[in-house]
């Protein structure tokens, strides 16, 4: 472990910048939600690496890197089962087809 | 709520007829030709229970001078303001239940004569008894409100009935003159009743027995503490007097009257003659106590009284229809009506819308009887030496015209002479002149529709000619029963002058307002001013009655001198052609309110299209354009809200490293 707050806010704010760029820039759903995954994860290492540098706040990162973990978990569950439904509907993954509520 | 027996039986007479309306309303189309089987006995039955209440509040003095006062229940109970539904029974009520219920009963016994061959007269029947209920209700009001509901209810009645033909043009026409006219009346009306309320704080008359002191008991008391300007109380009494003025036809709202004869001849007997168009009277002598503080409202409608009966006796003069020239002659009594309350003689306005109640619905039925009896005929041109034709008509109807202009010593002798001695002796002259002039002109007109009905050669259609016959007893018996008041009511109740029954009857209703006006009763002179006054008053009708005779014959003791009245008629041209088109008011009325009116709605209607819709419609499509431009941000993909989620976190991320510091 290195000693080090900063090298794991750096990783952290790096691995949250590639899931965003991979959000925004992916037209394919499932690439999207693995994005969203790398984000929520990359929020995660930041809390922890809080909670470890921090001796007060250990218990509360632990509690809140859980409850992400939870959240995460769900999200891709309902996530791909909606991003199932669509193409079985619609024959493709790709969300920039999906513009049918636009008008 | 326990009631005694006079209160219950006050009820059932407003509940009878109610219940005759529904159940004739209801199965009233499956009992063909007996429609009236339930709506005349009921009325019948009112009747008998009315005149055990005019007895016991006249000759047995039951419920003394206060009258009998009760609640059924209370009606708009909203905070501060209560409005209960009760009645007044005193000596004013029970006078007028006389005319309302007798006429009543003998119009309803007649009609089963006069619709026999009208089919869906159930409907007649049924409105006649809803006729019935409105008018008792109105007489029965023991507040502003409750007479106010009732005044409605006779109005609707009259539109109902006037219409009855309604898929004759004109009929549906006059029905929505009359309910339009009267609605101008009306607006007046209840903003006098919204004064009230502000002003006294109840709506109650008098005092209800849990309810504290009525209106008329608060008002001196509030004029004399200054809590009331006395200019307020002229400006009530005027909008009061406007309803009035709507209901009972006078200038310049008795435009609607005349045209009201397209109703069926019962109607025009019953309301339109004796019954409802009293209703105006009835209810200022109601407020007597409120129209006495208010001295220079009265001489206004004494002025619009005698004003009414002038111009009205003008142009029953020319009219050829027979119903006109009676509705004529109703609008002209009523104003006689009017002039008596305006001087003060609110017991001579009383006694006349008595008297005149019986003779006028007689007059009123016979004319029905003569329409029918030459087939529907209104036209007088049309009709002439049907005296031996129709006798009982003939017979009844003399009677009641010798009663209308004042020929002692029939009813309406005296109870015209009495408003015109009161006028005189109150120091309203003017009234009594022009009262007297009335008179005259009263006795021509009647006995020149005489004439022209009765006497001389036949001018009945040769078609119709051998088919007149006299009317059947349903209608030829109430009319015998009627000319029966006609001839004795003045001496049974207004005779000694000023002393008879009638005023020991209505001295404690009026006590309080003559005290007011500062008007004493006094003894009747016979060899003094008032004995000269009654000469008068009965020459004038004779003179009348004379020049009429002299023109338009009598019996067979004068035939009509038809080449004397078309050199009069040519002597005075424009005059004849000012009466026969009534003044012209109808066309009055439509320059001012048709034609100009329409302009100035055309103005408000351009207000209303261009700037108002526009307003509106601008609004809206500012709204949809802005719509169309910003609905380009809805691009529907989600990487697009992605990136405005980013790009916003960015920019607070941002602001908060470098601003936040």
């Amino acid at each position: 472990m290195s000693q080090s707050l900063e090298a794991y806010l750096v990783l952290s704010a790096l691995l949250f910048g590639i899931g965003t760029f991979g959000f925004l820039a992916r037209r394919n759903a499932i690439a999207m939600l693995m994005s969203i995954e790398l984000m929520l994860n990359a929020v995660n290492l930041a809390v922890i690496a809080f909670g470890a540098f921090t001796p007060a706040l250990a218990g509360h990162a632990a509690l809140i890197a859980l409850l992400v973990m939870a959240v995460a978990a769900a999200e891709a569950t309902v996530g791909l089962a909606i991003v199932i439904a669509i193409y079985r509907n619609r024959r493709t993954p790709l969300v920039d087809e999906y513009a049918s509520m636009r008008e | 709520m326990q009631l005694t027996v006079d209160q219950l039986l006050v009820v059932a007479m407003l509940a009878l007829p109610l219940l005759g309306f529904v159940v004739t309303g209801l199965i009233g189309r499956r009992l063909y030709a007996r429609a009236w089987i339930i709506a005349v006995p009921i009325i019948i039955v009112t009747w008998l229970i009315g005149m055990f209440i005019v007895y016991q509040a006249l000759f047995a003095g039951a419920y003394g001078a206060e009258g009998l006062r009760f609640t059924l229940y209370e009606w708009i109970p909203a905070g501060d303001f209560s409005i209960s539904f009760n009645f007044l029974v005193d000596n004013l009520t029970a006078v007028l239940l006389i005319v309302v219920t007798t006429v009543g009963m003998l119009v309803h016994v007649y009609s089963i004569g006069y619709m026999a061959h009208e089919p869906g007269r159930w409907r007649f029947f049924a409105y006649l008894n809803l006729f019935m209920f409105s008018m008792l209700l109105l007489v029965l009001a023991g507040n502003f409100l409750l007479l106010f509901a009732a005044w409605e209810l006779v109005g609707l009645s009259s539109f109902l009935l006037i219409g009855y033909w309604y898929n004759r043009r004109t009929a549906a026409l006059a029905a929505k003159k009359a309910f339009l006219v009267n609605r101008v009346g009306d607006f007046g009306f209840a903003l006098g009743i919204f004064a009230v309320w502000t002003t006294v704080g109840t709506l109650n008359f008098v005092e209800m027995p849990g309810f504290g002191p009525g209106a008329f008991e608060l008002l001196p008391g509030q004029l004399q503490a200054g809590a009331i300007d006395p200019w307020m109380m002229n400006g009530i009494a005027l909008l009061l007097f406007m309803g009035a003025m709507g209901k009972s036809a006078q200038f310049p709202l008795h435009v609607w009257l005349p045209d009201a004869m397209e109703g069926p001849t019962p109607v025009s007997a019953l309301i339109h003659a004796a019954t409802m168009v009293n209703a105006g009277v009835y209810f200022v002598a109601r407020s007597s106590n409120l129209f006495a503080h208010a001295p220079e409202a009265m001489v206004i409608v004494a002025a619009i009284g005698i004003f009414t009966a002038i111009l009205a006796a003008s142009i029953a003069f020319t009219q050829r229809d027979i119903k006109r020239v009676l509705a004529y002659s109703t609008l002209s009594q009523l104003g006689y009506m009017f002039a008596a309350l305006g001087v003060g003689a609110f017991t001579a306005a009383i006694f006349h819308l008595l008297t005149h109640g019986f003779f006028k619905g007689l007059l009123f039925l016979g004319s029905g009887s003569v329409i029918h009896a030459v087939q529907g005929e209104q036209d007088m041109n049309r009709m002439g030496g049907l005296a031996r034709r129709i006798p009982i008509t003939h017979a009844t109807m003399l009677i009641g015209s010798i009663a209308i202009a004042g020929i002692p010593p029939l009813a309406g002798f005296w109870s015209k002479d009495e408003i015109l001695a009161e006028a005189f002796l109150l120091h309203f002259e003017w009234v009594w002149a022009i009262g007297v002039v009335v008179a005259v002109m009263t006795g021509f007109y009647m006995f020149r529709l005489m004439g022209k009905t009765f006497y001389g050669p036949s001018r009945v259609d040769p078609a119709v000619e051998p088919h007149v016959h006299e009317s059947p007893w349903s209608m030829a018996g109430p009319l015998v029963i009627l000319a029966v008041p006609s001839v004795l009511l003045g001496l049974a109740i207004g005779f000694p002058p000023l002393d008879g029954a009638l005023h020991h009857w209505l001295e404690p209703v009026f006590h309080d307002a003559l005290e007011t006006l500062d008007i004493h009763h006094h003894e009747f002179q016979l060899f003094g001013l008032d004995g000269l006054l009654m000469l008068v008053g009965a020459t004038a009708g004779a003179l009348g009655v004379a020049g009429a005779v002299w023109l338009f014959g009598l019996l067979r003791v004068r035939s009509p001198q038809e080449q004397r009245v078309e050199r009069l008629t040519e002597r005075a041209r424009p005059l004849y052609r000012a009466s026969y088109n009534r003044w012209w008011f109808d066309e009055l009325n439509d320059l001012i309110f048709v034609r100009i009116g329409s302009l100035f709605a055309r103005a408000l209607w351009w207000i209303d299209v261009r700037i108002v819709d526009g307003t509106v419609n601008g609004i809206a499509a500012v709204t949809q354009r802005t719509g169309t431009g910003i609905r380009q941000i809805q691009t529907g993909r989600v990487q697009n809200y992605a990136l405005g989620i980013a790009a916003g976190l960015l920019v607070i991320a941002i602001s908060y490293l470098f601003l936040a510091r």
